[in-house]
């Protein structure tokens, strides 16, 4: 009865604003999400220039000795990826779920580190350090007499995008451990089992999904990432196929949309095999607790090993950053160990001619950041707040764009809004603002989750109480829900930002002069040249000091309005 | 509601059982400066329903779990008929436990959940079918192997647990708060069950619980415990009658406990409460020194003022201070100086209530009172 009143009042209570409000997010999903997305995938089925429906352009595809190549290639680098990252996640999620550790943080520095630096910032460092003729290579040729190709054609790609987004792996696996009740393992010691049959039987199915969960995702951004290879000078792998297809032959060229609605349909089937992985985990018995296994002190030759192997990834994952640091400072590195000698003119440099890079990316990334949290905040509202008619679908097209790869986002803008012309006759597709709303769109979702915890955590009663004293939905939500959300707005604001910040791949095809461009395009087109190496890596290192600062900063803001959610209890 | 139990005796004689003993010899157990178990003592007799009661953080769970060998005791021993498992490991011990949030794996199905535990121990596949459908019959869950623990109630999971634990057969059952997850009503059936189960299968059980209610309708003996000390081992009806310290006379049931002194005139003892309360001591009684009186709230009747006291009894004045009416009695709080003395008087209909802060004269009964250590 209670039940059925309240369920009518909230119905009623959808006033015309907030009817408004979803309207507007509605159509501002549509124009920059769906229309490019749908518009690609028209492209690709049907004839060049016409609009008959036709499969003759996936039949080019197949036919083609190149794109089944870089299909594989795609698929094989991924796979590995996937493969060599687990091998650098597991023994750590083991380490810090089995053993009192006492350098579990270095285990969580680990965990964040290579994340804050994007991998094709730190595929150039790597080339000096473990290329053909890095320092590595040249230090086994002179000792022992080998080299090992690391960094050779799809090495390269695997083994910088292993090190990038193994901590993928490392987070999941580590909560799946973490949420498994002590009592799980407990009970069935209980029984009998012990050892390995535990291990197997009980332990490695619990934390399944949540493995399965990271190396989907890594799998999909590695699948999708179209800068890592094109630094490295791999070019027959799908994204950047795309890419040159759309660059070089033009956007009339139907591979490129081809290609495009492949990386889609990997996309949602990594998200899909997700999703299928997590839904068994319906773990909702009545335990209560978890708190993770049992742990025991590591026995001093155990010790040791842990450290040792510890102290190996740390140095792997430091790599890049030391790389990156040390290229930024060299005058000349090539055919060395190290540098010949060390110079600040790379910085004088971006700080000077190139200082537009810099605030070009500040201008892009906060507007970004900015309409994320608006809509953000406008979704989690609505669906959370109001039974207005179609508010999850609102909420299923923003995280959607989850599944739609960067530069697939990039090439339906060129195609979408090529021919949407202003005043002026020029291109909307040519304004620096669609950069903004790429940007946008790619970080949506990840604002999403960040309003959706934050309007969560409140109680309704908080909003029931400021209307129970006069004040109407909207002054409400003014006075009372964001207040209250500012914690969860911010950090979703600072990880959008710091995300969009260095993001690439739709960048790379929206980018259409120098003066529009920011901070990673820029890197992108100095490190093209040797002589621009020094001033790229300049410019790397404020990026991955930019994200860093986000990343820490959005870690204590979500950490304090977690105090203080817990202090309201 | 019927028990799902009761409809399934004839399975029953499926799980057979050995009753053992229990015999816990001097146990001491510590985390770091906490010293969760001083110097525990037990015996349990073969096939005895035996209860761990106490206030949560008393040390019962690290007792029960140590039997399990989930802890291990810095000193003493635990034997099982005489033999010692303290060095074992769990999963030697063959001592069944059901844990208090069930623990039932999600990534396996009821069936096979409840067939682990044979499957560890090697039995042959169509005995294991047959033995998992039996228990499951047992518990009154049979037809549901096939589900998922995530697609049953609370209680039914409770059941599963139950059933994967005593299919295996093991020598001893341990229930760490079996009852804690369920509601209400659903807990007095529950338990009615457990003991019904138990007393079938004669199997030797210790049941962990904070809830006094539980272990005095379920259990045969009941080990009192608190700050890691056993308080007092007994029957329900001992513990109850014959509390060996405030802690227990408090703990179970409610009681009132009177400071005073002894006073010596000649021959004649006496005890003199705090608030005026004096009460004639027999010659041989044994009364320890710094005592406190204590007396359950139905040994004291209301009087009307001026009846002359029966020889069993100590009469005082005071004035109602509150009143609750709790349906077959109504508990009235009796200001007598400084204090409020508990009085449970039955209700019949029609009977009339004494108002708040009216004067009444309280009988108490000498013959159930007792003298407590401080």
């Amino acid at each position: 009865m209670a039940m059925t009143w309240r369920a009518s009042q909230s119905r009623l209570s959808a006033t015309p604003g907030q009817v408004m409000l979803a309207l507007g997010i509605a159509l501002f999903l549509a124009l920059f999400l769906i229309w490019p997305t749908a518009t690609v995938i028209w492209v690709a089925f049907t004839e060049k220039g016409s609009s008959t429906f036709t499969l003759v352009n996936f039949l080019d595809f197949v036919r083609t000795d190149l794109f089944v190549r870089s299909f594989w290639n795609s698929f094989y680098v991924s796979a590995m990826a996937v493969v060599c990252a687990s091998v650098l996640a597991l023994p750590l999620a083991y380490i810090t779920s089995r053993f009192t550790f006492r350098g579990a943080v270095l285990i969580q520095t680990l965990g964040f580190l290579p994340l804050i630096m994007p991998p094709f910032v730190g595929a150039v460092a790597m080339q000096l350090f473990f290329g053909r003729n890095g320092s590595i290579n040249l230090l086994l040729d002179d000792w022992l007499g080998f080299k090992i190709a690391f960094m050779d054609g799809l090495n390269g790609v695997i083994f910088v995008q292993a090190i990038h987004y193994f901590p993928f792996i490392l987070i999941n696996l580590s909560a799946g451990l973490r949420n498994i009740d002590s009592a799980m393992e407990e009970a069935a010691q209980n029984l009998g089992a012990s050892g390995f049959r535990l291990f197997r039987r009980i332990v490695f199915p619990l934390a399944m999904p949540g493995y399965v969960a990271g190396a989907s995702l890594v799998f999909v951004k590695v699948f999708d990432d179209l800068a890592t290879p094109l630094l490295l000078n791999v070019k027959d792998m799908l994204a950047p196929q795309a890419y040159l297809r759309v660059t070089s032959i033009g956007i009339t060229d139907p591979m490129g949309y081809v290609i495009s609605v492949v990386l889609i349909v990997a996309s949602v089937a990594a998200i899909a095999l997700s999703a299928l992985a997590t839904r068994g985990t319906d773990y909702a018995t009545v335990q209560r607790g978890g708190g993770g296994l049992a742990r025991r002190e590591l026995r001093p030759w155990e010790s040791v090993l842990a450290y040792a192997v510890v102290t190996l990834i740390l140095l792997l994952v430091l790599a890049p950053h030391a790389g990156l640091l040390l290229l930024s400072f060299a005058t000349i590195w090539s055919f060395s160990p190290l540098p010949d000698s060390y110079t600040v003119a790379h910085y004088a440099r971006i700080f000077g001619e190139s200082s537009l890079y810099i605030k070009n990316t500040l201008v892009y990334a906060s507007l970004a950041g900015l309409i994320d949290v608006v809509i953000g905040t406008a979704i989690a509202y609505l669906v959370l707040r109001t039974r207005l008619i179609g508010r999850t679908a609102l909420d299923w097209a923003a995280s959607a764009a989850l599944a739609i790869p960067g530069i697939v986002l990039g090439i339906g803008y060129l195609r979408a809004f090529y021919g949407v012309q202003l005043w002026d006759g020029t291109p909307l597709a040519t304004l620096w603002i669609v950069i903004v709303l790429a940007l946008a769109i790619r970080r949506l979702p990840y604002a999403l989750r960040s309003c959706y915890a934050a309007l969560q955590q409140i109680s309704v009663s908080l909003e029931e109480a400021a209307e129970n004293l006069g004040a109407t939905k909207a002054r409400t939500v003014r006075r009372i829900v964001v207040p209250l959300m500012t914690g969860g707005i911010l950090a979703g604001f600072v990880t959008s930002f710091a995300t969009a910040a260095v993001e690439l791949s739709a960048t790379l095809m929206l980018v259409q002069s120098n003066s529009d461009a920011p901070l990673s395009y820029g890197l992108y087109v100095f490190m093209q040249s040797a002589a621009g190496r020094g001033p790229g890596a300049a410019l790397g290192v404020i990026a991955v000091l930019l994200v860093a600062a986000c990343t820490i900063l959005s870690h204590i803001i979500i950490e304090r309005g977690r105090a203080a959610a817990e202090s309201r209890h | 509601m019927t028990s799902p139990f009761a409809l399934s005796s004839t399975t029953a004689s499926e799980i057979s059982a050995r009753a053992v003993s229990v015999r816990i010899e001097n146990v001491n157990l510590s985390y770091g400066d906490h010293h969760v178990l001083k110097s525990v003592n037990l015996d349990i007799r073969p096939g005895e329903f035996f209860a761990f009661l106490g206030p949560s953080g008393c040390g019962k769970t690290t007792l029960l779990r140590l039997i399990a060998g989930f802890n291990r005791a810095d000193s003493g021993r635990v034997l099982v008929d005489d033999k010692d498992i303290s060095a074992l490991p769990p999963w030697k011990r063959d001592v069944g436990m059901v844990f208090q949030s069930y623990a039932l794996w999600p990534h396996m199905t009821v069936a096979r959940n409840v067939a682990f535990g044979l499957e560890e121990k090697h039995v042959g596949r169509a005995e294991i079918t047959r033995r998992v459908e039996a228990a499951l019959n047992l518990v009154g869950l049979g037809g549901l192997g096939a589900r998922r623990p995530s697609q049953l109630s609370g209680g039914q999971q409770q059941r599963v647990a139950l059933a994967r634990t005593i299919v295996v057969e093991p020598k001893l059952l341990l229930l760490d708060e079996p009852l804690s997850n369920l509601d209400a009503k659903l807990r007095v059936q529950v338990r009615r069950e457990l003991r019904e189960l138990q007393q079938r299968l004669g199997l030797t059980t210790i049941f962990v619980t904070h809830d006094q209610e539980e272990a005095n309708t379920v259990c045969d003996r009941i080990a009192v415990m608190n700050d890691g000390i056993i308080q007092q081992i007994g029957t329900p009806k001992e513990l109850y009658e014959k509390p060996a310290n405030l802690f227990v006379a408090n703990f179970l049931g409610t009681a009132n406990i009177l400071a005073g002194q002894l006073v010596q005139s000649g021959a004649d003892r006496a005890f003199e409460t705090e608030n005026g309360l004096r009460i004639q001591i027999a010659k041989d009684a044994d009364i320890p020194a710094n005592a406190r009186l204590v007396f359950r709230p139905q040994d004291v009747a209301l009087v009307a003022a001026g009846e002359p006291p029966g020889a069993d009894a100590a009469q005082i004045s005071g004035t109602v201070a509150y009143r609750e009416f709790l349906g077959a009695m109504i508990r009235y709080g009796v200001r007598i100086g400084a204090s409020d003395v508990i009085v449970d008087t039955p209700f019949h209909a029609g009977d009339r209530l004494h108002d708040v802060g009216t004067e009444v004269t309280l009988a108490i009964s000498i013959r159930s009172a007792r003298w407590l250590a401080d």
